[in-house]
């Protein structure tokens, strides 16, 4: 089979995986409705429990599973190819630690309870923020490794303010709130958050995906990319941007989901020639499915006990993660 | 018209001058070998001609100096000296990179582009191994591999830098033959190289670099004299002619004192 057929075939299964997942995340809940009854529910006109629970509690859950998967796939992909380095990941620029902070503030002032958008607000300004202090750092001459080491700067900060705002938390339940939002979660989203993330998001998506003829050139190196026709600083410029629009979007509306962004691309590679343009549509589809997929497994797994979708990621994550870093050591270099 | 004329450039890096006002007309079907001993600019100089790395002084590529990005890509193909290939792309895929200026964003290759990646492997003897991933290749291999991706750009000019280093004595023959034939396509090839016998051989003219200024710039022969090569490389060269061309063989390290010396007996000789 030549690479191109490969590559097709490869994303139709991701795309019919998507499709398949994002139909159990509307038919599996702890409200047990028969698969024909949810999904009918859902376009019909009555309004029943049924059609409530799939429109107001599932659907939203779903669409935003499949964004924020969409989301970290491709940014890490991204990362990866623009940074010529196979550990890069989507919360590298800082913008997770500090959407997460922009979070704990929130819970911390009340800010939150105020009303209902109050925490994901207050996460974008976090985010929008780090993204501001890194690029100012990097200039307009600085390179990948400003931004990196700045992200760096910037993640640590983040996570030193939120330890603090823990330490002083003045009660215990404010200090658990803040707690269970940054081990990220999709329960109890409503369309509103979809309506707020999906602007960051798509604006993000767009100029990512406009990425995959310069990330194919860099392949060979800054120079090389340079002397083929690359565009360095519109290449820094849409991937720290669309990073920071739709990585900062996902954290705010479930907080921070680790290593999903640091695994699909690397499980994908292998399977896409390599090639960085190509890696990009199918790492998006892979973020979404797998998220879809720990999405669904944590109602499955603990139905009554909120299992936070973040541990998840990270449980099966991580050791799926030193297993393909044990695979393919003799190619690291 | 010169495919690439440098005037005065001056170039610091760091803060260190490096180039100090260097002069170059590169004219189509040329093959300019361009020589000199380690840190005389050589690399800086191919940079600076693709503003890689900012300079002052006049350059302008196919008569023009305010070429886009872009339009630079047509004209001008660049092989850099690091030879780090950062994925395991396929070596066709790698080769068909070279044809990236040539398309629109979203475009395929069309018949015209794999017509120019079949000539460019076929040219570097690469075909072979089209499929296997270019990270697996052995260095020399990924070398030739490298020269094939700046061959399919299809620029009129093609600076590469150390080109033939970690080749095996065939392929640097083979290599430097394909830019000879490319040369005299019409197009023009500068190289900067170390290999001095194969400089004299193969190139129709020699730049030859020292401390960031063009001390001679002609035909080998009357660039590589015994002379330049104990002043500036330091060596003492074995300079002759066999099947038809020069050959040249550095020998000996000339040392400070050997070198004093001989300035003393030349100016004996002189009196």
């Amino acid at each position: 089979m030549s690479e191109g057929a490969r590559y097709r075939l490869v994303l139709i299964l991701l795309a019919l995986a998507t499709f398949i997942l994002f139909l159990l995340s509307l038919t599996v809940g702890p409200a047990a409705i028969g698969f024909g009854d949810s999904l009918s529910a859902l376009f019909s006109d009555k309004r029943d429990a049924i059609a409530l629970i799939m429109r107001e509690i599932r659907l939203p859950r779903a669409i935003l599973g499949l964004m924020i998967g969409v989301t970290l796939g491709l940014s890490g992909a991204v990362l990866q190819g623009w940074l010529r380095n196979p550990l890069a990941e989507p919360g590298l620029l800082g913008v997770s630690a500090s959407a997460s902070l922009g979070a704990v503030i929130a819970i911390y002032s009340g800010f939150s309870a105020m009303f209902a958008l109050g925490l994901p607000l207050a996460a974008l300004a976090g985010a929008v923020l780090a993204v501001f202090v890194v690029q100012a750092m990097a200039g307009l001459r600085g390179g990948a490794l400003t931004i990196i080491l700045s992200g760096v700067a910037v993640s640590a900060f983040a996570g030193a303010m939120t330890s603090l705002a823990l330490n002083l938390s003045p009660n215990p339940f404010a200090a658990l709130e803040i707690m269970f939002w940054m081990l990220g979660s999709l329960t109890d989203r409503s369309m509103t958050h979809v309506w707020l993330a999906a602007p960051f998001m798509l604006a993000g998506w767009a100029m990512l995906a406009s990425l995959g003829r310069s990330l194919d050139a860099l392949t060979l190196g800054g120079d090389a990319a340079v002397s083929m026709g690359v565009d360095i600083r519109r290449v820094q410029f849409l991937a720290v941007f669309g990073t920071a629009a739709s990585v900062g979007a996902a954290t705010a509306v479930a907080g921070a989901v680790g290593f999903v962004g640091l695994v699909v691309p690397h499980v994908l590679r292998p399977l896409v020639g390599a090639r960085p343009s190509r890696l990009l549509p199918a790492s998006a589809l892979g973020g979404a499915s797998m998220l879809l997929a720990a999405d669904i497994l944590v109602r499955i797994i603990a139905p009554g006990r909120d299992l936070k979708l973040g541990v998840l990621t990270a449980i099966v994550g991580a050791p799926f993660f030193l297993w393909l870093v044990y695979r393919t050591r003799r190619q690291l270099p | 018209m010169s495919l690439l004329s440098v005037s005065g450039l001056r170039v610091s890096l760091g803060g260190k001058p490096v180039l100090h006002g260097v002069s170059l007309d590169i004219a189509a079907g040329e093959f300019v070998g361009l020589i000199g001993p380690n840190g005389a600019g050589k690399s800086t100089l191919l940079r600076a001609a693709l503003g890689l790395v900012r300079g002052e002084g006049r350059i302008a590529i196919d008569g023009s100096e305010t070429l886009s990005i872009r339009q630079r890509a047509r004209r001008v193909a660049y092989l850099p000296q690091e030879r780090d290939i950062a994925w395991p792309v396929s070596v066709e895929m790698l080769i068909s990179l070279g044809r990236a200026p040539h398309g629109t964003a979203f475009s395929r290759l069309g018949a015209e582009d794999i017509e120019a990646i079949d000539r460019a492997m076929t040219r570097m003897e690469i075909s072979a191994f089209r499929d296997r991933p270019a990270t697996e290749l052995s260095g020399g291999e990924k070398a030739r591999a490298l020269i094939a991706r700046a061959l399919a750009q299809g620029a009129p000019l093609l600076l590469a830098d150390e080109p033939t280093a970690g080749l095996d004595p065939s392929h640097q023959i083979a290599s430097m033959q394909v830019f000879a034939d490319v040369a005299s396509e019409g197009r023009a090839v500068v190289a900067s190289m170390h290999d001095l016998g194969l400089a004299a051989r193969w190139c129709s003219r020699l730049v030859l670099l020292d401390r960031g200024v063009v001390v001679a710039d002609g035909a080998p022969r009357a660039v590589l004299t015994a002379e330049r090569l104990r002043t500036i490389y330091g060596v003492e060269a074995y300079l002759g002619e066999a099947m038809g061309g020069m050959v040249i063989q550095p020998m000996n390290v000339v040392t400070a004192g050997a070198a004093a010396q001989e300035d003393k007996a030349q100016e004996e000789n002189g009196e």
